[in-house]
């Protein structure tokens, strides 16, 4: 048994954080947030928009967190834990004292059932498959068993779970909403309703839900870390139109804008002075790119995918949305470890990419079809991808549909030769380069009804990428994040993808707010990580 | 009396069955899976199978449609694939916004439409019957959306005099209600004014203005009430072109009605609350129509029934 002692980190990590609140922030005070759409579900195992999964993260803990504004994993729930040499088994210590918005203490059993329920196949939880390396998962999934034999509960604050293979992203798995920590007697009580009124341990809880109108937030004043949250009360208003959030914004109405700056109004807004010091810009887990069907003619030739890489002008895609993203020349996006800095890609070059596709054969050029999806500025890309194409005399015809068109279109073998993912685009549910690779770029993704586009599935890599995920020992970790990214830059010598650009997130708050500024574009509480908001005008 | 409200209530339910049909026909059709909306792009491939048994959307389509219409038959709408919540409640939560802002709509667009409508039947092509004119063509050809957003801008944001967006109090009613009334009330002057003429062309106006009554009382008295029986009818069918401006008009005022759900739902493909809200419109817009046939069978008894 090897045994380290990241509790003693997170605790030093947490008192700095406190520390810092009682240096900087007074609690207390409220905010409103908006966003168009009504909130659609608060139950963590089923929750999945970009809306709720901050929300969910501020009423539910799990075993695991991130520290603030990075994506660096830190115990939650879980005081401390231990890993097997053979990293097949983790024993968790659960914090003592954490009580849930009912006012009942938490244990190991809560543990336990909230990892069953979110694969049990009645709750539809859409990221059941993210547990699929837990013994046990296959019958709990399938409905054969009650619950996944892997998880154990030894004593109330102890849990024991039991992979069937090693996992290196295992502890960023307990730490999405879906292993979110639920009361049974909540969950039983409100049966499919409990997504109405959530009941977790953390920071805020829910106390007030009108449809299409708000949803309210009070401060857990029993929550388990001192000095949080900051706020006593965060207002959700919905049914607000972005351009409307904005106007209210500006007259004072509003302290987040919660879907952002809208694109006919982003440049008007960023040289506007009197919005300088309210903007904060920040980086996230995306990448934008044109996938190519390596099953397709002629993309089945490297030097073809080649060829299109080099003539893409991103910098000229990048000035047509404004600059709100940085050109991209790898598949993982900066911000993910793995990264690798110094990789160069293909360089824009017009010339290079009509000898290159002279060579595989095609110097009169071809037709093709490039799938986008219809929404601005989607198509605006599409043209310029159109363009830059046209002067290698490749003549691609744009195919402008609905989202779930083009991805259904994605899922089949021999339909879109060319996507541009906008719109669509992978991001990360968690901060692990595998993440970006299983789906959409590995033999498993290269399925009917997949969203690896391009078709792209080269075993050797598979291989490689497997055991990678099995280098558990946390001795391994940064031979392994290299291994990861030597992985993606072999991808790119077959160029199955051309990476575009990779978005920055730009996120507008009234000046009454105030906390560190990572915590408004947290790479994992998306767009802000509410619990360390303060407001300044807080008595 | 009784017979013929039998059987245009019958007809009306069959005709709201018939439209559930379609709509459901065409969701069925429209290649989007609503299962791999509910399962997200994480769900591995036994996962979506599981969710798509579960909601009974592998069966052929006559035994979905089947399934679906029988519930409703019992009253069950079903659950938001979604929201996870009640169809029925979600329904119920935001029907009174919409009957609200529909009441007012209606209002705004009479007393704006038979104003302007009057004024230029009085000032028969004079200059203000033709700005009147230009401005109820505009008040027709604007789309809500713009409508809105520029009564936003000038009334709330420069001027400061009504809330930008939200419900709640009565001036949060004031915009949106004006937003969807515009373009009736265009229709109505334009409605009004032809009727108006055509009535003050007509005998009996003559011999009032003989008799000496006062231009007024000509209008007012007279003139008017005639005028207005084509135009109660129309009130009915109102009730159904507004089922269509609420889902813009809710959405750029954040007015928390059903418009603003159907908007939400077709975006995700909430099969369940589309199928409802469809099914809520068809009804009134039905009932709307029936209710204006039975007011101008009550206001005009040259109408008989047959």
């Amino acid at each position: 048994m090897k045994s380290w002692l990241l509790a003693g980190a997170a605790g030093a990590a947490l008192l700095t954080a406190a520390g810092m609140a009682q240096a900087e922030d007074k609690q207390g005070g409220s905010m409103i947030v908006t966003y168009k759409d009504d909130v659609s579900t608060l139950d963590p195992a089923i929750g999945y928009d970009w809306q709720n999964w901050s929300m969910i993260k501020s009423l539910f803990d799990a075993l695991m967190d991130y520290e603030p504004g990075t994506t660096e994993l830190v115990p939650d729930l879980a005081e401390s834990y231990e890993v097997s040499d053979d990293g097949l088994v983790y024993t968790f210590k659960l914090r003592p004292g954490v009580k849930f918005h009912n006012g009942r203490e938490m244990t190991a059993a809560d543990v336990k059932y909230s990892l069953d329920r979110a694969v049990n196949p009645k709750t539809q939880s859409p990221g059941a498959g993210f547990f699929g390396s837990i013994e046990g998962f296959d019958a709990a999934s399938a409905g054969d068993a009650d619950g996944l034999s892997g998880v154990e509960v030894l004593d109330d604050h102890t849990v024991r779970i039991s992979l069937s293979r090693p996992d290196a992203t295992f502890l960023h798995v307990m730490a999405l909403n879906f292993a979110s920590v639920v009361p049974k007697e909540a969950v039983e009580e409100h049966g499919a309703d409990f997504g109405t009124n959530p009941v977790g341990t953390g920071a805020f809880k829910m106390t007030d839900w009108t449809r299409g109108q708000h949803v309210v937030f009070e401060r857990n004043p029993d929550y388990y870390q001192e000095g949080l949250p900051r706020l006593d009360k965060i207002t959700f208003e919905v049914g607000q139109e972005p351009i409307v959030a904005l106007l209210r914004l500006e007259r004072g109405e509003v302290d987040i804008a919660g879907d952002g700056i809208p694109p006919a109004k982003f440049l008007q807004t960023m040289n506007d002075p009197k919005f300088k010091d309210q903007i904060v810009e920040g980086k996230q887990l995306h990448t934008g790119y044109v996938t190519m069907n390596v099953k397709m003619k002629p993309f089945d030739d490297a030097r073809v995918r080649k060829a299109v890489a080099m003539a893409i002008n991103k910098d000229r895609i990048v000035r047509i949305i404004n600059g709100r993203a940085v050109p991209a020349n790898q598949p993982l996006p900066p911000l993910m470890p793995g990264y690798d800095t110094e990789y160069q890609g293909q360089a824009y070059d017009v010339e290079g990419a009509k000898a290159l596709l002279a060579e595989a054969g095609y110097g009169d050029g071809f037709e093709t079809e490039l799938y986008v999806a219809n929404t601005d500025p989607q198509p605006r890309i599409a043209q310029a991808i159109q363009q830059d194409l046209a002067a290698i005399g490749i003549k691609a015809e744009i195919k402008s549909l609905a989202q779930a068109n083009v991805i259904a279109a994605g899922g089949e073998e021999d339909q879109a030769p060319m996507i541009w993912s906008g719109g669509m685009a992978w991001i990360a549910d968690f901060p692990d380069p595998s993440n970006f690779y299983g789906p959409i770029l590995g033999c498993g993704g290269a399925v009917k009804g997949g969203w690896n586009w391009s078709w792209y599935c080269n075993e050797e890599l598979d291989e490689r990428a497997k055991k990678a995920d099995a280098m558990t020992d946390p001795a391994d970790a940064e031979a392994r994040i290299e291994e990861w990214k030597q992985i993606f830059t072999a991808i790119q010598d077959d160029a199955p993808w051309v990476p575009i650009f990779n978005e920055q997130r730009f996120t507008i708050r009234s000046d009454r707010l105030d906390g560190p500024a990572g915590i408004f574009v947290d790479p994992v509480h998306i767009p802000v990580h509410y619990d360390y908001v303060s407001a300044k005008d807080a008595q | 009396m009784a017979a013929y409200l039998a059987r245009r209530l019958t007809e009306s339910m069959l005709i709201l069955i018939g439209i559930t049909f379609v709509t459901y026909a065409l969701l069925y059709l429209v290649p989007a899976d609503p299962v791999r909306q509910i399962a997200g792009r994480s769900a591995t491939a036994e996962t979506v199978e599981s969710i798509r048994r579960q909601l009974g959307l592998d069966l052929p389509f006559y035994q979905q449609y089947w399934r679906y219409l029988t519930s409703l038959l019992q009253g069950d709408l079903g659950r938001s694939y979604i929201q996870r919540s009640e169809v029925s409640e979600l329904i119920l939560a935001r029907l009174p916004a919409s009957l609200l802002l529909m009441a007012a709509a209606i209002f705004a667009e009479l007393v704006m439409g038979l104003t302007m409508g009057i004024i230029s039947a009085v000032r028969r092509n004079s200059a203000t019957d033709q700005t009147l004119m230009v401005i109820s063509f505009i008040g027709v050809s604007a789309p809500q959306f713009v409508v809105g957003i520029l009564l936003l801008y000038v009334f709330s944001v420069q001027l400061g005099w009504f809330p930008i967006g939200g419900y709640g109090t009565p001036s949060h009613l004031v915009l949106p209600a004006l937003t969807l009334g515009i373009m009736g009330a265009g229709w109505y002057s334009r409605m009004m004014r032809s009727s108006m003429l055509n009535v003050l062309g007509q005998d009996f106006v003559r011999t009032a203005r003989a008799k000496g009554l006062s231009k007024v009382r000509v209008v007012l008295r007279h003139a008017v009430p005639n005028a207005l029986l084509p135009i109660i009818a129309m009130i009915g069918i109102d009730i159904g072109i507004f089922m269509s401006g609420i889902v813009v008009v809710e959405s750029v005022f954040g007015w928390p009605g059903i418009g603003q759900l159907a908007w939400q739902a077709i975006q995700r493909v909430d099969i369940p609350i589309i199928m409802a809200v469809t099914l809520v419109a068809a009804f009134f817009i039905v009932m709307g129509n029936l209710l204006a046939d039975i007011i101008a069978l009550f206001i005009d008894p040259r109408i008989k029934l047959k």
